[in-house]
């Protein structure tokens, strides 16, 4: 008994850190433009496809990996510069970028499905899903390992990058104050395009990691974003500790209702945590209270 | 050029007598339709109709009232779904439609209730987390979803008539979306339509003015969740087949396209935006591929330049040649 609920413990885990991407990368752009990205899972297809594709013609991982997430944040930072911003500039209201954000989702969905078709594909990971480590009574695979990894690593940089660079800092003033960031003569605009692409990159990181456990198609980072996205409400969305706290929570409770209560009602648990916690605290677990101004 | 002096010319229907020529015409070639019309045709117009009755529920939801959703997919699966058992049962067609409609209404509520506390982003994130998961644990649910095998909607029956016909669902179909389009009408100018434009407009001003925001809002819901369902019952009937793919976010999305393709806040525009998104893939069937982003295309081109939408361009074109030589 305890030892399953370690495996599935240590299992959720692992997808837990891929739900922490998505998130961080949600709140990232949630917290500085207030824009809830509804293309952020698409983004990350369109990385996965490129890999997909410079992965094919034989281009080493290390070259592949990070051309691919190069042209995610390139599309990212083009979208926000080139379609949301003078949206904002009309004055748009949040519902309206909203939606913005859903038509570039449909845009991305039929080009990859016309570039690199509908049926699925299998990425060329470098390491594999059926090589395993023990590590005590929990077997881990190579790939959930390395899962594992990633999201630490992606988690830790970005907290490096926000918390002890100047940019980072300047990011952080930016989500209290934008008008007050601008008087004092910080590129407000050129670090917003910096968050969306920092976003999909974390995105893109996550798509390409979930590559070989799911089949690759126009839709198949629907459902993990949908995850990123509960685990950013769960944790809080303008909380950036809170989007690793939130997956982190939501991949282990999914692997454990999966594991111990019913695997056919697993992936619409996360949607019933987003529906509990929006009732009992819509600020998430580690978000601050909103209030607004009449 | 268009005075009014009372309140009751402002609410007419038809304020003008070439608008009585109008629906009159539009009635005329809705009945002479199907002897011109080949029967393939005729499948494409009644499938406009049920996703009229969709749009016009959605756009009174985000067009009227303010409140966004993109949960559309999970009222119209309950819709479906409750309307295929009660047809299963025995229970005649019109019974059965009320039920499922009913039965999307009362989902409608279980929603709005939790909504009333949220707003715009987070609105949009609550409802759509409730249409996925109803969607899916309905589909889940093999008692009610008939597992992978899906499920089959017994052919209609009305008064011993058989309304399996493509001529006879056109009609039946046209009706019914008549019926909606008119009570959508009747309920945007009544006082409880401009309740919810008020509450879009501004949910504080309204309140101060009297209207009791959450009666409102829930009912927003349970109106629009209302349409929705019966979308979903018909459009179960019209394919005699419910399979789980069927109910994914796509439909949510594809509802929401309509309304802001079409024009938000309009009953016409519903209704465009329903032919739109029914008559495009249809067209391109060809290049399936390039539905998505014709329709994505679409919505950020009519969000960035002409916010009122396909209704918009047609009410524009119209002044243009009312005015003609002035402009």
């Amino acid at each position: 008994m305890v030892e399953r609920f370690l495996v599935y413990g240590v299992g959720g885990l692992a997808t837990g850190s891929l739900y922490v991407l998505v998130a961080l990368g949600i709140v990232l752009v949630y917290r500085s433009t207030r824009v809830l990205n509804f293309a952020h899972g698409d983004t990350a297809v369109l990385v996965t496809f490129v890999a997909f594709s410079l992965l094919s013609v034989h281009a080493p991982f290390w070259i592949a990996f990070p051309l691919s997430l190069a042209v995610g944040a390139a599309g990212s930072a083009l979208f926000y510069l080139g379609i949301l911003l003078p949206a904002q500039r009309r004055g748009s209201n949040p519902v309206s970028q909203l939606i913005l954000t859903l038509g570039l989702a449909l845009i991305i969905q039929g080009a990859t499905g016309l570039v690199w078709g509908a049926e699925p594909k299998v990425l060329e990971f470098p390491l594999s899903d059926s090589d395993t480590v023990s590590l005590g009574p929990v077997v881990l695979s190579h790939l959930a390992l390395a899962t594992l990894g990633v999201g630490v690593v992606g988690a830790a940089g970005l907290y490096l990058f926000i918390q002890k660079t100047r940019t980072g800092l300047a990011m952080r003033a930016l989500s209290q104050d934008l008008e007050g960031v601008q008087t004092l003569g910080i590129p407000a605009r050129r670090l917003l395009a910096t968050a969306w692409a920092l976003s999909a990159v974390l995105g893109g990181t996550a798509g390409v990691f979930l590559a070989p456990v799911l089949f690759v198609d126009p839709h198949f980072m629907l459902e993990p974003f949908l995850k990123g996205f509960a685990a950013a409400v769960l944790g809080g969305l303008d909380s950036l500790p809170g989007a690793i706290l939130g997956g982190l929570l939501l991949g282990v409770a999914e692997s454990l209702f999966g594991g111990f209560i019913s695997v056919k009602f697993k992936a619409s648990f996360a949607f019933g945590i987003i529906l509990v916690v929006l009732l009992l605290r819509p600020e998430g677990l580690l978000g601050r209270p909103f209030k607004e101004r009449v | 050029m268009d005075l009014v002096t009372r309140h009751q010319q402002d609410i007419r229907l038809l304020r003008k007598p070439w608008q009585v020529v109008y629906v009159f015409v539009l009635l005329v070639g809705f009945l002479l339709l199907p002897a011109v019309a080949s029967d393939y045709t005729l499948y494409i117009v009644t499938f406009v109709l049920v996703y009229s009755i969709g749009a016009l529920g959605q756009n009174l939801l985000i067009g009227y009232a303010g409140q966004i959703s993109l949960g559309q997919v999970g009222f119209l699966a309950v819709g479906a779904y409750a309307f295929a058992h009660a047809a299963k049962t025995g229970i005649p067609f019109f019974p059965s439609l009320l039920l499922a409609g009913s039965a999307g209404a009362v989902a409608g509520v279980i929603v709005g209730i939790p909504s009333l506390r949220l707003k715009g982003p987070y609105l949009a994130i609550a409802t759509l987390g409730f249409g996925i998961a109803a969607a899916q644990a309905l589909t889940n649910w093999e008692w009610i979803s008939g597992g992978r095998m899906g499920l089959v909607v017994p052919k209609a029956e009305l008064l011993g008539f058989d309304l399996g016909g493509t001529t006879a669902t056109y009609y039946l179909y046209g009706a019914i979306s008549a019926v909606f389009i008119l009570a959508t009408y009747n309920l945007t100018r009544s006082f409880v339509g401009r309740a919810f434009i008020a509450l879009r407009d501004s949910d504080v001003a309204a309140e101060v003015l009297g209207v009791h925001l959450t009666r409102y809002k829930v009912l927003a819901f349970a109106v629009s969740s209302f349409y929705t369902a019966v979308h979903g019952a018909l459009w179960g009937q019209l394919l005699a087949y419910l399979e789980p793919q069927m109910f994914t976010f796509i439909e949510s999305v594809t509802l929401l396209a309509a309304v802001i393709i079409g024009g938000i806040g309009t009953v016409a525009g519903s209704i465009f935006g329903a032919a739109f998104v029914v008559l495009v893939p249809q067209l391109l069937s060809d290049y399936r591929e390039g539905v998505p982003i014709l329709f994505g295309v679409l919505i950020v081109l009519v969000m960035l330049l002409e916010p009122l939408g396909l209704y918009g361009r047609w009410i524009k074109t119209k002044l243009y040649f009312q005015n003609f030589p002035f402009r």
